[in-house]
């Protein structure tokens, strides 16, 4: 039924991550509701828009990474989630 | 309008948010799956991680077609928008001559988009199309399956005269929602036609141009029909713009994980401009 | 008149008559035999026919296509305004957890490049048993098309106060019947505009309604590649049936003409 979907575990997690990370702030947007702020970002913004500013750059963190070096992308993946523990601080 | 906070509104939301979601998110992951497998046929795939990716990215023919694309939608956005407002000022107010100039002018819209390709296949022709042919009498040497320049604005004028029409709707449309009180208080002040359009009437505007803005991106960025019956992508590659370059690899080639790999990449060049361009109008909006 | 509205009108005729001319060309074309097409330049037809329309319509595999297409557009119009207006109501008068990434989301689904996604999209619908139905395109249309209708009913609906929604409640009135009863009525226009653009876009895209069907529900534009035969491509019956395509947009589009020179500003910015 679904074998044309061609599923391999390295995307399945990736997706299952995705899904958690949106599951994880639906709960914690409901239990605590985020106001929107004025951080380092030149437009105020709520919670969700910095997980998606940041999910959207670490993609593109991702290519560049690949594009100009040939180190292990555990490395893209750390400034990644580097980067978006910044953002959803101080952006 | 201030919106009351009521979460209960995702019940009115959750037909669309499933029926999308059904269509959207199953080949999205199917794409991404493929985007990391060399796929010979059914049940024989191989795990490559992300070679296809380092590849496209360093991929000269597709860096190609990634900048034809570019220009291709920079050109149409420059000419169409500007020329649909105008088309949209001068058309008629009211009454039947207002209505059978939205009729003829949608007309190029509802041509399906291969018959759009078949017409100026055609009409482009320097021996049986009254263009091809015109433009011949006229003493240029004009030949768009030979000539690349020739190709491309043969395309681009096919484009322009296709989709116009869509902004001139939409913004004859936002016009004839402006009350006329706005009108007449211009009137008394004596503003001259260019401060009318400038301070009463391109504001209004602005909320249909986004949606024309964003609509043309977003389609001439994945244009395919049109210029693949017109032109095939010739003279060369000239004409070949991303979509075209993409279905070739995926069912030409059946090169899926190249394919996939750099569809995603693609998704995401037009998901971050449009992005950009989305927040920047809202938050433009907001701050006034 | 003045001379500026002069020079107005002269202008939207030049321009109209400049867009008319290639779908002229066409016209011109389907009333001419092969050898006219192709011996030649002539403005008008010289040996007019009606033989190019006579084959599409007595054969069933050309005039099945049309009413494939109708099918399905028809489908895909109904099920979009059905989950697209009150969505839309949703995003004009509440706020929710999410509204915003959402409506973004919702938008990001035109900006998907058709070709690699055409594979998956078949094997979806072919696993589901729908492949070659009309439901399957108006499914698949639907992708394209419901963002769209939110979009512009949502600006529709902002212009209707919320002064309504409360005094139908005060009435007596609950949601579902003020809803049709009232709310409806009130954005008739908007309905029209909407229907309008899902229908054109449904009506014109062909990659993904080539691709869902085979035989059954193949679209009038998949059944005129075909005319590239042994023989070569057979003008004239292809533009006899481009010509057709016209019809069907320039009926809707009489209807909702009103509507769309009544104005609308679109919402959501």
């Amino acid at each position: 039924m679904i074998a044309w979907m061609n599923w391999t575990p390295s995307v399945a997690i990736f997706f299952a991550v995705i899904a958690g990370l949106l599951a994880v702030m639906t709960v914690y947007e409901l239990v605590s509701p985020s106001v929107e702020r004025k951080g380092f970002l030149p437009i105020a913004t709520t919670r969700g828009d910095r997980l998606f500013i940041g999910l959207l750059s670490a993609a593109y963190i991702h290519l560049t990474f690949l594009a100009v070096s040939d180190v292990t992308l555990w490395v893209a993946l750390a400034v990644s989630v580097a980067w978006m523990v910044v953002l959803l601080r101080w952006g | 309008m201030d919106r009351i906070p009521d979460n209960r509104a995702w019940w009115l939301v959750l037909p669309v948010f499933l029926l999308v979601a059904f269509s959207a998110l199953i080949p999205l992951m199917t794409v991404v799956n493929y985007s990391v497998q060399d796929i010979f046929g059914p049940g024989q795939a191989y795990f490559v991680g992300t070679e296809w990716f380092r590849e496209v990215l360093t991929d000269q023919r597709l860096q190609d077609s990634l900048l034809r694309q570019f220009l291709f939608s920079g050109a149409v956005l420059l000419i169409q928008i500007p020329l649909g407002i105008g088309v949209a000022l001068l058309m008629p107010k009211s009454g039947i001559k207002g209505s059978l100039c939205l009729i003829l002018v949608a007309i190029p819209l509802l041509i399906p988009w291969n018959v759009v390709g078949t017409i100026w296949q055609i009409f482009a022709r320097g021996d049986i199309g009254l263009f091809g042919w015109g433009v011949n009498q006229l003493g240029v040497d004009y030949n768009y399956t030979g000539n690349t320049v020739d190709a491309w604005l043969t395309v681009l004028l096919m484009d322009v005269w296709h989709w116009t029409p869509l902004v001139a709707l939409l913004c004859y449309s936002g016009l004839r929602a402006i009350p006329e009180a706005f009108y007449q208080a211009a009137e008394i002040d004596r503003a001259s036609r260019w401060a009318v359009f400038r301070y009463i009437q391109l504001p209004r505007l602005k909320s249909v141009l986004v949606i024309a803005v964003l609509l043309r991106f977003m389609d001439s960025f994945m244009i395919y029909s049109e210029p693949f019956v017109l032109t095939g992508g010739g003279p060369g590659s000239s004409t070949t713009f991303l979509s075209q370059t993409l279905t070739t690899m995926a069912v030409g080639q059946f090169d899926l994980g190249r394919a996939a790999a750099f569809s995603l990449v693609y998704f995401l060049i037009v998901l971050l401009i449009s992005w950009l361009f989305f927040t920047a109008i809202t938050h433009a909006d907001k701050d006034t | 008149m003045n001379r500026p509205a002069r020079s107005k009108n002269v202008a939207i005729v030049v321009f109209i008559v400049l867009l008319l001319t290639p779908v002229y060309w066409l016209l011109n074309m389907s009333f001419k035999t092969n050898q006219e097409i192709l011996g030649g330049l002539t403005l008008w037809p010289e040996n007019f026919t009606l033989d190019n329309y006579v084959v599409i319509f007595t054969d069933p595999s050309w005039y099945s296509g049309y009413l494939n297409s109708m099918t399905y557009v028809s489908i895909n119009v109904v099920i979009t305004l059905l989950v697209a207006l009150p969505a839309a109501y949703a995003f004009s008068r509440y706020r929710f957890l999410g509204d915003k990434h959402l409506f973004f989301w919702l938008l990001s689904n035109r900006m998907a490049p058709p070709a690699v996604f055409l594979l998956p999209f078949f094997q979806l619908y072919s696993s589901i048993g729908l492949f070659d139905t009309h439901i399957a395109v108006a499914l698949a249309h639907c992708l394209f098309n419901v963002p769209l209708a939110v979009w512009i009913l949502e600006g529709f609906m902002k212009g209707v106060p919320r002064e309504y929604d409360e005094m139908a409640y005060i009435d007596g009135y609950s949601f579902p019947r003020f809803f049709v009863k009232v709310f409806l009525p009130m954005i008739r226009s908007g309905i029209g505009v909407t229907a309008f653009f899902v229908f054109m876009f449904s009506w014109v895209e062909l990659l993904l309604a080539r691709t869902l069907t085979a035989v059954d529900a193949q679209p009038i534009g998949a059944i005129m590649t075909r005319t590239i035969g042994a023989s070569g491509i057979d003008w004239g019956v292809l533009a006899a049936a481009g010509v057709l395509t016209i019809i069907p947009g320039l009926l809707v589009i009489w209807f909702v003409r009103n509507h769309v020179a009544k104005g609308f500003a679109l919402g959501r910015v």
